[in-house]
């Protein structure tokens, strides 16, 4: 799988989410048989918990190392930027946001060419351009809020 | 909930699993195998490593079966407990809770003490009495504290002289103090040799409590006995502490006797390793540490205390099948901070993944962003971005390294800005609080 398809993959969220509507079925179904609450026919409820964007469903088949590493980095920029860097404060939000800006953004970051930073140019140099290239592709990619009815 | 977990697998048991396995096999995706789920996750510490890994492991594979074990039913964070000390954060707003990982994400949350492990026959035994078994074992015990390390320091000691080093009624009582504390009087704080929790953590501290001070009992002193002879940021530190606190703060590092051998918590006196007498008006003893004891339990220590671990999974060098994170681990360069907690359970989060399913995780790669503030709108920070080289954890060459020194007032400012911004983001990403803005 190519990294623009796993992007596209992970940015269609509405298709890709009933991918995973079976197995979430399952085992809320299972969860509410430990309540007691018998299901007949093993219908498939729809789930009670949606789980929003799943970013790094384990292993996309055919992700190649660089991409599931992308994935891997992507998913440490939470800790400052929110999950799937959805949230805005002081510190900007990632998800939804121009890729060339980013791009552009993550490697002036890199040569020290950007005004008033602070603690991105430090970071931004633990990376190679093309890793930073493909986080703001992937970032660029994601919706800017998650799934409709996702607490998020 | 154990009791739940133990008849939904009967239940699965009874209905049979042959036509589940059926119906999964028909979706392509291996969610139950064999009648039970893709992996039994079961881990053990609600902080900044393990809630952080029971959140990825859902959102990276949602059929895996994770239960969280968490005594307490909300996380009281480190981070930003000194700026409660200081006045200036109500204790409130450190407290998190498991609402999100448990609705939302599907993980079992068990308010329990782990109290033993069964290597044998992977079974963790709770306090209450049940026991859970694991397909893989995650250990994120956060630190002990090594009661008795220092002569008179033990957890009755603490009660007058308060650690406040797991947060709690000690940040509490820590607080209190300094209220009461009569304006011209001293505060000590005896800060450990390395490797230890927050490694900027005690300086921080006086930081923030030297601001209080200035603000309200602007006579009192405040003397770090310090057990080693550098710390953390210090260029940054002392200069903020001038520009700020003029001398309020003194720091006397091990070559000059602040090396703290003994401890009278009745008397508020501490005695250095040359004899010399300093008595306090309130005395902070950030003691010795180690690994949390279930680690100890499980196995996963050696003699040092900490946790050695295989640098690409965390998975323990001691026992096959149990990984630890977090600051129980020896995981050096990386710090012991929450934010090192929350990637590497990022990454031990793939990690089993691919274990349980035979893959083969990415390159590993790691990130820590720690800031600390000086006075309310003056922050400094260190960064690093970590990988392995040669089969040990190192800094990527180039990358990391701590705010300029002799920055101007704005630098600092925004740096306490994105300080407040980053506490925001990392308590959404690791338990979905949300803090207005």
């Amino acid at each position: 799988m190519r990294l623009a398809q796993m992007i596209k993959w992970g940015a269609s969220m509405q298709q890709s989410r009933k991918r995973y509507i079976i197995p979430v079925g399952l085992l809320v179904a299972g969860l509410c048989l430990s309540a007691g609450v018998m299901i007949a026919g093993m219908t498939l409820a729809e789930p009670e918990n949606e789980y929003e964007a799943v970013i790094g469903e384990a292993a996309p088949e055919g992700a190649t190392p660089f991409e599931q590493r992308i994935q891997m980095i992507a998913m440490s920029c939470a800790a400052c930027h929110g999950t799937d860097g959805r949230l805005q404060t002081a510190i900007p939000l990632l998800a939804a946001q121009p890729a060339a800006v980013m791009r552009a953004q993550l490697l002036a970051f890199k040569q020290d060419q950007m005004p008033d930073a602070t603690v991105m140019p430090r970071l931004a140099k633990g990376y190679t351009d093309e890793e930073l290239e493909a986080l703001a592709d992937y970032f660029s990619a994601l919706s800017r809020k998650a799934n409709p009815g996702s607490a998020l | 909930m154990i009791k739940d977990a133990m008849n939904r697998r009967q239940s699965l048991k009874l209905m049979g699993a042959a036509g589940l396995g059926t119906m999964l096999s028909a979706s392509g995706l291996p969610v139950f195998a064999g009648g039970a789920s893709a992996g039994r996750v079961v881990i053990v510490g609600g902080g900044f490593g393990g809630a952080t890994a029971a959140k990825y492991l859902k959102r990276l594979s949602p059929s895996l079966d994770v239960t969280l074990v968490e005594p307490q039913p909300r996380y009281i964070t480190c981070p930003f407990t000194n700026l409660y000390l200081g006045g200036i954060r109500t204790f409130e707003t450190l407290w998190h809770d498991f609402t999100e990982l448990r609705e939302k994400y599907g993980v079992r949350v068990v308010h329990e003490l782990a109290e033993d492990v069964d290597v044998d026959r992977r079974r963790l035994k709770l306090a209450g009495g049940e026991d859970v078994s694991w397909d893989r074992l995650l250990l994120s015990p956060g630190i002990d504290l090594r009661w008795g390390a220092l002569e008179g320091y033990d957890e009755a000691a603490a009660e007058k002289a308060p650690h406040a080093w797991k947060p709690g009624e000690q940040s509490r009582l820590l607080r209190r103090q300094l209220e009461a504390m009569e304006d011209g009087g001293t505060f000590i704080l005896v800060a450990p040799d390395n490797p230890f929790r927050c490694p900027p953590g005690p300086y921080e501290r006086v930081s923030m409590v030297a601001n209080y001070f200035k603000n309200h009992k602007p006579h009192s002193k405040i003397l770090i006995l310090d057990a080693k002879d550098g710390f953390s940021k210090q260029g940054l530190f002392m200069e903020g502490w001038r520009e700020h606190y003029g001398d309020m703060i003194e720091w006397v590092g091990r070559s000059n006797d602040g090396g703290v051998m003994r401890v009278d918590a009745d008397t508020l006196e501490v005695e250095t390793e040359f004899g010399t007498v300093h008595k306090a008006a309130v005395l902070n003893v950030v003691p010795p540490q180690k690994a949390g004891f279930i680690a100890d339990r499980a196995g996963v220590i050696d003699a040092s205390g900490w946790a050695p671990i295989h640098a690409r999974s965390f998975e323990s060098q001691l026992v096959e099948g149990i990984y630890v994170i977090g600051d129980a681990t020896q995981a050096a360069p990386m710090p012991k901070s929450g934010f090192v907690a929350s990637t590497q359970a990022k990454v031990t989060a793939r990690a089993i993944i691919a274990d349980l399913g035979g893959d083969t995780p990415p390159e590993p790669s790691w990130v820590n962003t720690c800031y600390s503030l000086i006075a309310p709108e003056w922050g400094i920070s260190i960064a690093g971005v970590y990988e392995v080289h040669d089969g040990l954890i190192r800094e990527v060459p180039g990358s990391g390294g701590v705010s300029p020194m002799e920055a101007d007032r704005s630098f600092r400012r925004k740096e306490a800005e994105y300080a407040r911004a980053w506490y925001a983001a990392i308590t959404q990403d690791v338990w979905g609080t949300r803090f207005a803005f």
